[in-house]
């Protein structure tokens, strides 16, 4: 089957300030794809080109396999787009908005009330309440269902978690796994590298630049360092050690330990241990570790901007 | 079809459910109608007059007595110097004053002729000219007066005065009476069709773009122009609601005449609103926010408003002010209400403005939805 989107070469610059450089991507049908990237990395200049409503400097997509310049109309009627900002109408009822999207498509909120059922049932209870009364979550999920009415096969989330409770971002992430199991692809960005691991593949991106695209055990595989971790009493004082180590690449705080990325691949735990005997930490250990899908990140995109 | 009217349904739910909306849309044509019209008046009354009477004569004290009578004058004193009344008037406490000379009466049965001087405060140039205007009319009776009164007797004044006088009078038609409020409710009419139809459009547009909810429709099957239409038709139903509700409160409450027929008057608001519709959508383009919009609507509705001879009369302008006014839709609207309203025109008279209107409203509208092609 041909894929959901393919990407070739997009380019797109604001006012002479490149945003996206050379974008190549292709994302399969039904799987979940998560685009990642800090704050102004292009992420959501992505997703507004692939949803028709940002038009490419150069390069082209397809989603759906249709054009995203030449068959734009098609690419409306079979997608489900959630902008990062709410944006629906404030002063129209849940109902309302609902009722307004559904009769947009042509349907109606029974038609496609299976697939939308987990999270709106939550928030029918509130069907006469104005959409700007609803809280922050449920104003998501009122989104989030407006997003899916029209059942596309394709749906678009811009940082869709960004400034959720954590329970709501769980619930989020059980439905997109649920669409997924309806055969929907669900297109996500998203700035917390943790999610990485609820999709099935991921792309980094940073400052327009598309670092690495692969699943996660992927990016996690393809990572060759000897990651060690280090832990002491004083963690501040013990990355200022680390990093004065001829051997060391870098030293990063990571929870309650410092994650430690050694340069030369002879060199283990043991050499670090034997390095800060002579600096009075306490409570010193070290231990090699299997990186995570943040370790590899960070890794990828320090290395991009040296 | 069926999109545009679920949009259009939409739209009225929301203009309906803000708390704004409803006093704009009743409470403000009937102040505005109320307060405009019987305050913008073009009348003026109780003007301040001091008379310098040098002559303390008969005739002098009947041309006082003729001022106190009049409604457009108040006297606030009598001297016998000009020095007090050009102080008050230094002091801006008067604003006209009569200088009656020494010998007045005498040289009025001698010679038959004499002069009297107006002195006018002329710091807001109508007020004093109509004043100025009001006095010599008051001093004219009054030499008609004369002549009846003392013409017969003793041939006190010369006979020829009154005999090659030419008498001016005035019919005035289309509005007998010069009654301001016939001449200024059928503009505020307008004014009132005006704001509310290019300030809602432009900033419902722009409210779109600023929540961000464009966003969500134009990912939407939707096209431009089901969107477009979806928001313009419901504001032309509210200003032809607008309309007809004004029209009512000036033909009940002023007893406007409305001798022309209603439905010319109907067919060219409804026009009119095209293009005013597309002024507001053209507005909606070039702007970002409600604010932006409104500071763009405010500048070009002055400007119409100024340049659309309610206020001043297009006549009274320089040449190329009149000229500016060909390209003012509030011109034309103001003319054809007036010309059907008061003069009873009907669709043949005013087929030139019909004409230019349609013309605008193609232009404008063509401008607005190739720029917001562009811009969205």
């Amino acid at each position: 089957m041909k894929n959901a989107i393919e990407i070739y070469d997009i380019n797109k610059s604001y006012r002479n300030k490149p945003a996206l450089k050379n974008i190549n991507l292709h994302v399969e049908p039904g799987e979940i794809f998560g685009l990642i990237g800090p704050d102004g990395a292009g992420k959501t200049t992505l997703i507004r080109i692939l949803t028709t409503l940002l038009l490419a400097d150069s390069g082209t997509a397809t989603v759906n396999g249709c054009d995203i310049v030449k068959d734009y109309k098609h690419i409306r009627t079979s997608v489900g787009y959630m902008p990062g900002r709410f944006s629906l109408y404030q002063d129209l009822t849940v109902e309302e908005n609902m009722n307004l999207f559904a009769k947009i498509f042509g349907t109606t909120i029974a038609e496609n009330y299976s697939l939308v059922a987990d999270i709106y049932s939550q928030i029918e209870p509130f069907k006469n309440r104005q959409a700007g009364q609803l809280s922050g979550g449920m104003k998501q999920k009122l989104a989030l269902s407006c997003a899916l009415i029209h059942k596309p096969d394709i749906l678009f989330l811009d940082e869709p978690t960004t400034g959720v409770d954590p329970v709501s971002r769980k619930e989020l992430w059980d439905m997109l796994k649920k669409l997924k199991k309806e055969g929907i692809t669900v297109f996500v960005s998203t700035a917390y590298m943790d999610e990485a691991t609820l999709c099935d593949r991921v792309a980094l991106i940073q400052d327009g630049v598309l670092l690495s695209v692969d699943s996660v055990d992927g990016i996690i595989n393809s990572f060759r360092k000897k990651l060690i971790s280090v832990k002491s009493d004083d963690i501040y004082r013990l990355i200022g050690d680390l990093r004065k180590l001829d051997f060391v690449e870098k030293a990063y705080p990571f929870g309650d330990c410092v994650h430690t990325i050694l340069l030369d691949s002879e060199a283990d735990e043991n050499m670090i241990l034997d390095a800060l005997k002579n600096h009075n930490h306490i409570n010193l250990s070290a231990k090699q570790v299997i990186p995570t899908i943040e370790d590899c990140f960070i890794d990828l995109m320090e290395n991009h901007n040296g | 079809m069926r999109r545009i009217r679920f949009l259009v349904i939409k739209e009225f739910k929301q203009i309906f459910r803000s708390r704004a909306m409803l006093p704009i849309i009743f409470v403000m044509p009937i102040l505005q109608l109320l307060i405009l019209a019987n305050a913008a008046t073009f009348e003026i009354k109780n003007l301040n007059l001091i008379i310098v009477d040098k002559d303390h004569s008969q005739f002098s004290r009947d041309i006082s007595s003729k001022f106190r009578g009049s409604p457009y004058f108040k006297i606030l004193n009598r001297t016998f110097t000009n020095t007090e009344a050009e102080d008050q008037m230094k002091l801006r406490n008067v604003d006209i004053y009569l200088e009656i000379p020494v010998n007045f009466e005498k040289q009025l049965i001698r010679e038959s002729s004499t002069k009297i001087q107006i002195v006018v405060n002329a710091i807001d140039g109508s007020k004093g000219s109509l004043a100025g205007f009001y006095a010599s009319n008051i001093i004219q009776d009054y030499s008609k007066d004369l002549s009846i009164k003392y013409g017969i007797r003793a041939n006190l004044i010369s006979p020829n005065t009154d005999m090659k006088q030419i008498d001016v009078t005035y019919s005035n038609w289309f509005n007998p009476n010069l009654d301001y409020k016939t001449f200024m409710v059928p503009g505020l009419l307008v004014l009132l069709v005006s704001l509310i139809s290019v300030f809602l459009s432009s900033m419902n547009i722009v409210r779109e773009k600023e929540i961000g909810t464009i966003e969500s429709i134009n990912v939407t099957p939707i096209r431009k122009y089901q969107f477009i239409l979806g928001k313009l038709i419901p504001i032309w139903i509210l200003g032809m609601f607008e309309l007809i509700f004004g029209l009512v409160i000036a033909l009940l409450i002023y007893k406007i005449p409305l001798l022309g027929s209603p439905w010319v008057l109907i067919s060219f608001a409804a026009l009119y609103l095209i293009a005013s519709l597309g002024m507001g959508l053209f507005i909606s383009t070039i702007t970002d926010t409600q604010q932006q919009a409104m500071f763009f609507t405010w500048f070009f509705m002055i400007l119409f408003i100024m340049l659309g001879g309610l206020f001043t009369s297009i006549e009274n302008m320089p040449k190329w002010a009149q000229t500016l006014t060909y390209f003012n839709p509030i011109r034309y609207f103001i003319e054809v209400v007036r010309m059907v309203m008061l003069k009873g025109s009907g669709f043949y008279e005013v087929r030139l403005h019909f004409g230019v209107m349609a013309f605008m409203a193609i232009v404008i509208n063509t401008l607005a939805v190739m720029r917001y092609r562009k811009t969205a």
